[in-house]
């Protein structure tokens, strides 16, 4: 049995290790829904003069072909320019990379962003695309045949959790 | 009973007519919608989704307005588009409908638009065509025009938000309208408590009550209270027959003016699918005037349009 960090600390490490880095320029994207969970944790402590951006990536994944169409799609809301932001991506769980490759194409047809930094809250490896978070809570090792979940609870309290694929 | 437009799985194949879809598949089509609507307020109206898929316009009944909808729809999905004027082409030289489609196929369509003067050829079509294809109806005789009930289910939640509270008034034409039929089973199937329709006996289909509507002939009593107004357009090849004495006689008994919609609620809006008669159906007053939501209806259609495109294409 894998005993997984607390999710809230490493919210906390996060903010550490992301404040120093905050511009006058800084943005945060937050990906649904696990990574929209985390960007409402830590945008409010980072004093980021902008709102924080949502975004649902269903429109530009690679698997349409094959998964169809999720039955829950959210309106991406970016209420900022994109065009010239230092933009933190953030999402809950990096795995095979392909959420982000999607993201960064939705993102640039707002406009073409100064820098894209990607924040996770677990990096779990597998990756099949070139693609790296700059700042990420932990790395976990996941069984084969188990998968990284993200949980909230209704005080709003994040969690991981491992569960069968 | 096996519904056409849905797969083994329950999931929407084809749209032929909102008449049959379950309530799970109409909310999944207007919460897509609203995702799209976020998509066409960008700078870059334009998503990757149907890269790659070929869309077919086949309007053998001419149609600018919602052929150029779908085309603009299936243009921000990134699908190549093909729009065939069949009422002018194969078509007249006797080929079959069944033989049309099957040359447009064997030219790789993915999804078929379809508008015809006869109710049901868009079934028709939906029958014969690959696992992969998928038919659209645009608008079939006297007997659907799904994606217009939709646009207009779209507007009333968007601005209502709940259609569990609302008293809807649908006037007009409703004997000719397809438009009305496809907005009533959606209204219904989605819990409003209270549909009305609007009309004259002659311009009412026979058992209409059976539909779950309420009938009124008089205006003024069937706008009372009313949070919805939805006007049907007047066909002026309707004024030729027995069936009404005069457009100016409609205006003064169903045509909507200042003086009538002041009867419905405060926070009314007025819908119209358009094209508007100005001065039959609907006053300038009114159909310009603050209550009037005419205008967004256009705008959200595309959005559904593209909804219900890319649901239907990852089935």
């Amino acid at each position: 049995m894998t005993t997984l960090p607390d999710a809230e600390a490493l919210c906390a490490k996060l903010v550490a290790e992301l404040k120093p880095l905050v511009k006058p320029s800084t943005a945060m994207i937050g990906l649904y829904t696990g990574g929209a969970w985390l960007a409402e944790k830590l945008h409010p402590q980072l004093g980021l003069s902008t709102p924080l951006g949502l975004m649902d990536i269903a429109f530009y994944r690679d698997d349409y072909h094959k998964q169809g169409l999720h039955h829950d799609p959210k309106r991406t809301r970016i209420a900022f320019e994109v065009e010239g932001r230092d933009l933190l991506l953030v999402d809950d769980i990096l795995y095979t990379g392909r959420t982000v490759r999607a993201a960064m194409n939705e993102l640039f047809d707002y406009g073409r962003p100064a820098s894209i930094t990607l924040v996770v809250l677990a990096d779990r490896g597998g990756r099949q695309l070139p693609i790296f978070a700059q700042h990420y809570g932990t790395q976990v090792e996941v069984p084969d045949g188990q998968r990284l979940r993200i949980k909230r609870s209704a005080e709003g309290r994040l969690s991981m959790e491992l569960e069968d694929a | 009973m096996h519904n056409p437009q849905l797969n083994a799985a329950g999931e929407l194949q084809h749209l032929l007519s909102i008449e049959g879809l379950p309530r799970a598949v109409l909310t999944q089509i207007l919460d897509t919608a609203d995702s799209f609507v976020g998509v066409t307020e960008r700078e870059v109206k334009k998503v990757p989704i149907l890269r790659g898929k070929s869309v077919f316009n086949l309007f053998f009944e001419a149609s600018t307005r919602t052929r150029t909808t779908f085309e603009i729809a299936a243009k921000r999905l990134s699908a190549d588009v093909i729009n065939l004027n069949i009422a002018a082409s194969s078509q007249t030289k006797g080929e079959s409908l069944l033989d049309t489609v099957a040359n447009l196929s064997a030219m790789q369509a993915d999804i078929f638009i379809v508008r015809h003067v006869a109710s049901g050829a868009p079934y028709l079509i939906a029958r014969s065509v690959k696992p992969h294809e998928h038919v659209v109806n645009a608008g079939d005789g006297r007997h659907a025009h799904p994606t217009q009930g939709l646009l207009d289910l779209y507007t009333i939640r968007h601005y209502k938000k709940d259609f569990t509270q609302l008293t809807v008034a649908i006037v007009g034409d409703i004997l000719h309208s397809r438009v009305a039929r496809s907005l009533i089973h959606g209204l219904t199937t989605l819990g409003t408590p209270e549909v009305r329709v609007i009309a004259p006996q002659t311009l009412l289909p026979t058992g209409v009550e059976s539909l779950g509507v309420r009938v009124f002939h008089d205006m003024k009593k069937g706008l009372a209270g009313a949070d919805v107004v939805v006007m049907l357009r007047l066909q002026n090849e309707r004024m030729r027959g027995a069936l009404l004495p005069s457009a100016q006689e409609f205006n003064k008994y169903y045509g909507l003016s200042p003086d009538k919609l002041a009867l419905a609620k405060p926070d009314a809006i007025v819908m119209h699918p358009g094209p508007m008669n100005r001065g039959v159906e609907i006053d300038s007053a009114v159909a310009d005037g603050p209550h009037s939501v005419i205008l967004p209806q256009v705008t959200y259609g595309i959005a559904v349009r593209m909804a219900v495109m890319s649901i239907i294409a990852g089935n």
